[in-house]
């Protein structure tokens, strides 16, 4: 009887009847391809170009989960979406993973019905003035009017900020990424503020990009990540253990050129990671095989380091452009917070 | 007895009228019929003449004709950025379509186009078949070819549509459901059965008594909240169903008012020769029902054509979405992108707006010589 | 569309002649396609519960609306009432709705003023003048409100210079790209005398206006009652507040580092948006004004200059509350229309109830209590409107007789 309710209802909403029941993993596999929100165009994280290809590290993060789920790391549909759109899109199912510069805090974790499946970006909250004002700190903003996206954890961060150093301020917010860009070089408002990759991405596309400058205070801490439902522990173990894979991955030294060799390395670690099959003192196969765990297949990882990269092969792509150093992005044996669990 | 607000003392007399033949007194008649209004008509003319020369100068003298780049928009005192228009020109009107599919579209256009000029130039015979086609088939035409997936067509999802393509499919997709369902709404309304004519007239007037953003946010965000868990319908799907449902309950007026202006003999006659209500709405009420509110119904067009503007803020990218989006190309922001971008979505969309209502007029003086008021 | 001289090919056999099948009888049918619909819709909305339900359980939610007494944390740009970061998530909607009725209400007044004077214009027999009017409708109404809004706001901007460099009038009022900036009233205590004073002069206005009245009827005099009244009506709210001992005093705005602090602000996207909607709605109302006024017949218009009125007195007594009677039904309408469209804010930025209801759904994720409330918000306002309106055009016909 459900069932017949579901098919009649699947004819009459024809299109793309997508499900979005508990089972995330089984749908994605059925259908042949990831539905992945990510922005509305922010460069170096989820940025369309003329023809509608998708690049960032969002969206490499999209293509890493296709990559380990179906094999292909081009299955994937992207649902541009806006900051304010992003988690009712998710809870309805209308997408299936979130990779859109998306801050962690507890609200969103507990009350929303999601998960956060890790963090791909450390980032924190900056300032950006025109150079011609001569502001050198955060701390001499009192009384600036300063422009921001609404329905975003930076509108709360500022109310934070100015209210802590005794300052005020006058927000000017929009729902839109390009109107709060205009209304700053239009000069409606001193101060622009975002996570500072946005900052150091978005200033590219003004026009006039030398006549702005970031401020060196971060206020806040904004671990972004990728976001999936509460409550779907198979799909949430997948999305989280495709970021893990790709961290390890950066770890061991394998990457997209020369994970193809290293399949025939010694290091057990390596063996693990891409189930490579070891032999047995007595000559059988010994099954290696971690994919299994997940609901995928032997070459989840592989493939993902094989079509994707590694997790400092996806910054260098998409972020290096920017100028951003790795800093708190490095892995934690390099002095960064990146620090993934071992597949063992 | 005397009326206190009768005059008792002659008024003082006038001087002899100005003359009111010759061209003088025309042009007088025309441009400065008392001082005061002479004046204005010098005010308005300098303030046009200002206005016109301004954009004049902006889009035409000091405009940006040919650049590969923002460079040439950025320089001090450059117009409109034409190469900007000239660059995005392809992506306004099919949005991400695959280049190498967009001859379906292209089709699409053309019969729809066809069809459309088949049903609204009077003189063209087969309106009947005419509407069979445009209002049943077409639609399916449309859908099977611009969805693609079948009969070796290439797929293309909804979120690589975009555009002018969007915007008149949010157009036409609203008009063509919202017909029939205008239809039996203000039927409902003024049917006799008091739970049907409750719930059809609370239904209009609830969708009319909120904003189309509301509309459109709720079938965008909470549609899928309400369906069972695993149905979940396309984005472009959601935004048309919102569309559909909000213009539905204003097609409901227009169709009322025309219902309203069918004499009731009209009905009495039909009930006498013992037609059913079907029947009777069918083949002698409608059919004269609808035929008075075409003006209505092509100015509900022309309005929903411009609401579909609206669909860009739940993310969808229509013309005017896409439009916007593109000032934010690092290529080509500049100091005059914005503007240029806005002075041709504002000529499209005028365009499209201005000559339908130019044949809402046309067709409304056509009937007016059948049906006075 | 279809032809209308086709005929029934066959007329149908008269329904259940004799034997009156119940099946027939259309009480019974009536009845059952009742009884039908209501089953239908209370199995579609048990549906959409059952699985809104099932839905919001799944995502570890529930409904309700205790979320509205929650911190807001976030911060508008303008705001009629006390509001700051600290209010709760329910004082962030009202002051989102406060914004759209003033909105709205100097929409509608504005957008109505200028409706007048255009569909007025329009009819002119000057034809530059007529022609200007035609010419700003057809553009204007033609172009989407929302593209309308975003051109606004882009060339209230563009024009204006910063705070440093800003226009300033009598050295008190001040207009720069973060908007126009006036001093702010404080009235102490002993106001209200001022306030005293202005209601009297309200109520001797209505008097003296009604007495007006009567010695026209009885002697035919014009008293120019509104040239008399006006000045006292302004005047005397002064001389209150003189009497009082001047318990008034303006804040005046200073500039201080980045923003001028103290006074009053009106924020460009306020003003864009009035703009826009005032613009955009005026020649929706021209176009009912013109229509009204040339459904009042020609004999009107010729009789009021028989009897030697002016052409603006012949406007002003004669056709203009004839015309009233067509106008005042689709001018509702257009209020109407004002009130929803005034929900676009949201796409410039100026903090309305669509745009606090969005900000507050996106921070608290209660998409179906936030829409829920949108909801019913903007149709009493719609409904409270449509009363105003009906009352209106009840007096309306009154005076008209």
């Amino acid at each position: 009887m459900k069932l017949l309710k579901l098919l009649a209802l699947s004819t009459v909403f024809g299109l793309t009847a997508a499900a979005a029941n508990a089972a995330t993993l089984d749908d994605v596999k059925a259908k042949g391809f990831v539905q992945c929100g990510v922005s509305q165009g922010l460069i170096g994280f989820s940025n369309p170009d003329e023809s509608n290809n998708w690049t960032g590290l969002d969206v490499d993060f999209c293509k890493a989960v296709a990559a380990a789920v179906l094999g292909d790391a081009t299955k994937v549909k992207y649902s541009p979406l806006s900051a304010k759109e992003r988690f009712t899109a998710l809870q309805s199912g209308a997408i299936d993973v979130l990779s859109r510069n998306s801050t962690w805090t507890m609200s969103r974790d507990t009350t929303l019905g999601l998960s956060f499946a890790g963090v791909t970006y450390y980032d924190g909250q900056g300032f950006m003035v025109p150079t011609k004002l001569g502001v050198k700190s955060a701390l001499e903003l009192n009384g600036a009017s300063v422009c921001t996206q609404t329905g975003t954890t930076t509108e709360l961060n500022l109310a934070d900020y100015f209210k802590a150093n005794k300052m005020e301020y006058k927000i000017v917010a929009f729902e839109k990424n390009e109107e709060v860009l205009k209304a700053y070089q239009e000069g409606r408002c001193d101060v622009f503020t975002t996570d500072q990759s946005g900052l150091y991405a978005e200033v590219l596309k003004f026009a006039n990009p030398a006549d702005h400058m970031v401020l060196p205070e971060i206020i806040s801490k904004e671990p972004l990540g990728p976001v999936v439902r509460q409550g779907d522990a198979a799909w949430f173990n997948v999305v989280k253990w495709t970021y893990y894979a790709t961290l390890n991955a950066e770890e061991l030294g394998v990457t997209s050129k020369n994970v193809d060799e290293m399949k025939a390395s010694a290091n057990p670690e390596i063996q693990r990671l891409l189930s490579v099959k070891v032999k047995n003192p007595d000559g059988t196969d010994a099954d290696n095989d971690f994919g299994k765990g997940l609901g995928l297949g032997p070459d989840w990882a592989y493939n993902i380091v094989k079509q994707v990269g590694n997790y400092g092969e996806i910054f260098e792509r998409n972020l290096a452009q920017l100028k951003i150093a790795r800093g708190k992005n490095a892995l934690w044996n390099a002095g960064g917070l990146q620090y993934a669990p071992p597949i063992r | 007895m005397t009326l206190s607000y009768v005059r008792t003392i002659d008024a003082p007399k006038l001087p002899a009228p100005t003359s009111t033949s010759g061209l003088l007194a025309k042009l007088r008649d025309r441009f400065a019929p008392t001082p005061l209004s002479g004046l204005g008509t010098i005010i308005i003319a300098l303030f046009l003449g200002w206005a016109f020369w301004s954009i004049f100068q902006w889009a035409i003298i000091n405009a940006v004709w040919t650049a590969a780049d923002r460079e040439p928009c950025n320089a001090a005192g450059a117009g409109a950025c034409w190469p900007f228009v000239q660059a995005k020109a392809l992506q306004w009107v099919y949005g991400f379509y695959p280049i190498a599919e967009r001859w379906r579209p292209n089709t699409i256009f053309l019969l729809g186009g066809l069809s459309m000029a088949g049903l609204l130039i009077p003189k063209i015979p087969y309106k009947g078949w005419n509407a069979l086609f445009f209002f049943i088939a077409f639609p399916i035409i449309a859908y099977v070819l611009l969805t693609g997936g079948r009969f070796g067509l290439e797929a293309v999802g909804t979120e690589q549509w975009g555009g002018l393509l969007v915007t008149l499919i949010v157009a036409i997709t609203g008009i063509v459901a919202s017909l029939p369902l205008g239809i039996l709404l203000a039927l409902g309304r003024r049917s006799e059965m008091p739970v049907v004519r409750t719930l059809c007239t609370g239904f209009i007037e609830i969708v009319r008594g909120v904003p189309l953003i509301t509309v459109l946010f709720m079938a965008s965000v909470m549609f899928p909240l309400f369906m069972p868990p695993g149905i979940n319908p396309d984005k472009l799907l959601k935004a048309l169903v919102g569309v559909g449902l909000f213009s539905a309950a204003y097609m409901a007026e227009v169709v009322r008012g025309g219902l309203q202006a069918i004499p009731k003999g009209q009905y009495e006659a039909s009930m006498a020769v013992g037609l059913s209500y079907w029947r009777m709405m069918l083949l002698v009420v409608m059919p004269q029902a609808l035929k008075v509110v075409i003006p209505g119904i092509v100015n509900s067009f022309i309005s929903l054509f411009k609401d579909t503007s609206l669909v860009s803020i739940i993310g969808i990218f229509d013309l005017f979405n896409i439009v916007q989006s593109g000032f934010n190309d690092a290529k080509w922001a500049s100091a005059q992108t914005g503007n240029t971008g806005y002075f041709a979505l504002a000529l499209i969309y005028w365009a499209f707006c201005f000559s339908m209502s130019r044949y809402s007029q046309f067709i409304e003086r056509k009937l007016n010589t059948g049906y006075t008021r | 569309m279809t032809d209308i001289s086709q005929q029934p090919k066959s007329v149908p056999p008269p329904a259940a002649a004799s034997g009156e099948s119940w099946f027939y009888n259309p009480k019974i049918r009536g009845y059952a396609s009742q009884i039908i619909v209501v089953l239908l819709l209370l199995w579609g909305l048990s549906e959409i519960i059952g699985n809104t339900q099932a839905n919001l359980k799944k995502l570890n939610q529930n409904f309700g609306f205790d979320f509205l007494t929650q911190a807001a944390g976030f911060d508008l740009s303008t705001s009629l009432i006390e509001y700051s970061s600290n209010s709760t998530y329910g004082r962030a909607i009202v002051a989102g709705l406060l914004n759209t009725i003033l909105v709205a209400v100097l929409g509608i007044i504005f957008a109505t003023i200028i409706g007048f004077v255009v569909g007025v214009m329009r009819l002119s027999k000057n034809r530059v003048v007529a022609g200007a009017a035609t010419l700003y409708i057809e553009l204007i109404r033609n172009i989407p409100l929302l593209l309308q809004i975003f051109m606004w706001y882009a060339l209230v901007l563009k024009p204006l210079p910063g705070v440093k460099d800003a226009y300033s009038f009598f050295g008190s009022i001040f207009l720069s790209k973060k908007g126009i900036v006036m001093p702010h009233p404080n009235f102490g205590s002993g106001a209200w005398i001022g306030l005293l004073f202005l209601i009297v002069a309200l109520i001797g206005t209505w008097l003296f206006r009604k007495r007006a009245r009567k010695r026209q009827d009885e002697t035919g005099k014009i008293t120019p009652v509104w040239l008399i009244s006006i000045p006292i009506i302004i005047l005397s709210p002064f001389v209150g507040l003189a009497l009082a001992g001047w318990p008034l005093h303006f804040d005046y705005p200073e500039l201080k580092g980045f923003n001028f602090t103290s006074g009053m602000t009106i924020v460009p996207e306020m003003a864009a948006l009035l703009i826009a909607l005032i613009v955009y709605s005026a020649t929706f109302i021209a176009e009912t004004v013109r229509s009204g006024i040339q459904a009042v017949s020609h004999g009107q218009s010729e009789a009021s200059s028989a009897l030697g009125l002016s052409r603006g007195m012949a406007l002003r007594l004669v056709i203009i509350p004839q015309a009233m009677r067509v106008i005042i039904p689709p001018l509702a309408s257009q209020y109407l229309n004002l009130t929803k469209n005034s929900s676009l804010a949201i796409a410039v930025g100026f903090p309305d109830l669509m745009y606090a209801g969005g900000t507050v759904n996106n921070q608290s994720g209660k998409a179906i209590e936030v829409v829920f409330i949108l909801m019913v918000v903007y149709l009493s306002l719609s409904l409270l409107t449509a009363a105003f309106m009906n009352w209106f055009n009840s007096r309306m016909k009154m005076v008209e007789r």
